[in-house]
């Protein structure tokens, strides 16, 4: 990609980001009464990490099967709360182990 | 005075603590950006570029996909509209929570770091958040996101296939280890997931759907599952985030 193309996409996304954190942060002070508008909001982070994480996640390694692995794994420490660090190394661990015996096989 | 200066200190110290777990959180998510951005045709340079500008991670990811694939700046726009969009409502909550240190130059300052993890955790002291607290906890996770990134771009490429393979994973995991435990905890929570995961599956697998291109996939789910939620589901009080 030439440089120009990437700066102005750069802006864009950077630009667009930055100004939803600082409205609301240095303008709009006061409180959101509207439930409908309440409830939307909080339910947005968790619809777009759902939508973003399945089934991306199955494909997001070299193969099905090490996807599939790491997938249930992560599944399993998220469930029982671990953090977010923890989680993480837990699914690549995962699929790493996976990956090493298939190429041992 | 003396007073003022160590509470200064104190509260420094108190958010770089808090921020080193956060840190070490971001280094294996940012290093996985920093394969994909250079797998994606970018350089090393743009990868970081793309992370010292905006500390998302979710937004990122997306936007390079956008870049990767060409697409339009409405499409680039709209897309970190949506998937940044619970941004507005941290700050907006992060808003209620500051004390007197917080002037408009912080507030700005500050607004280009509201990520999930430094929201949640300054928020849920059982303090009001000051701008020293916020300079330590945000220098140190954002030290680490860029350094992860410079990581991943640089060295990606020389890290054994499996490795580097094995770590495309971890931003995934580090959604699940957000969303689960949500889910588990409260059953709207749960629904509103399940409506997102079936939505966007549909568009991967279902014939014609497929076509659509991953940015409007994720801004069409994760709107059409919250409207329904917020419809079905209202949320009453101060729960949820």
């Amino acid at each position: 990609m030439n440089t120009q193309t990437f700066f102005i996409y750069l802006i864009v996304m950077a630009g667009v980001t930055y100004l939803i954190r600082a409205i609301p942060l240095t303008v709009f002070t006061g409180k959101i009464e509207n439930r409908f508008i309440k409830s939307f909001l909080a339910y947005v982070p968790y619809a777009v990490l759902g939508a973003m994480t399945f089934p991306a996640i199955i494909y997001s390694t070299a193969d099905l099967i090490s996807g599939i692995a790491g997938t249930v794994v992560g599944v399993f420490f998220a469930y029982k709360r671990k953090s977010l660090l923890t989680v993480a190394v837990a699914a690549c661990l995962a699929v790493l182990l996976v990956s090493v015996i298939e190429l041992a096989l | 005075m003396e007073n003022e200066a160590s509470d200064k200190k104190k509260d420094i110290k108190r958010g770089v603590q808090d921020g080193i777990p956060i840190a070490l959180g971001y280094l294996s998510v940012s290093f996985a950006f920093g394969i994909m951005a250079v797998s994606a045709g970018l350089t090393p340079w743009q990868a970081i570029l793309i992370s010292v500008a905006n500390v998302t991670s979710a937004g990122q990811f997306a936007g390079v996909e956008i870049m990767a694939a060409c697409g339009g700046l409405v499409e680039m726009a709209l897309t970190q509209l949506v998937i940044n969009i619970r941004y507005a409502l941290m700050s907006l909550s992060l808003a209620q929570k500051v004390d007197d240190t917080f002037k408009k130059p912080t507030r700005m300052a500050v607004s280009f770091c509201v990520t999930d993890e430094i929201f949640a955790v300054s928020v849920s002291r059982n303090k009001t958040v000051s701008k020293y607290y916020m300079l330590g906890i945000i220098s140190v996770s954002y030290i680490g996101w860029i350094a992860g990134t410079a990581f991943g771009a640089l060295l990606g490429g020389i890290l054994p296939a499996v490795i580097s393979d094995a770590l495309g994973i971890a931003i995934y995991g580090m959604f699940l280890a957000i969303i689960l435990p949500a889910a588990r905890d409260d059953s709207r929570f749960l629904k509103v997931i399940i409506i997102a995961v079936v939505l966007s599956c549909m568009f991967r697998w279902v014939p014609v759907l497929n076509k659509v291109s991953s940015g409007f996939v994720i801004i069409i789910c994760a709107v059409a599952a919250s409207a329904v939620g917020a419809w079905l589901y209202p949320i009453d009080e101060e729960e949820g985030n």
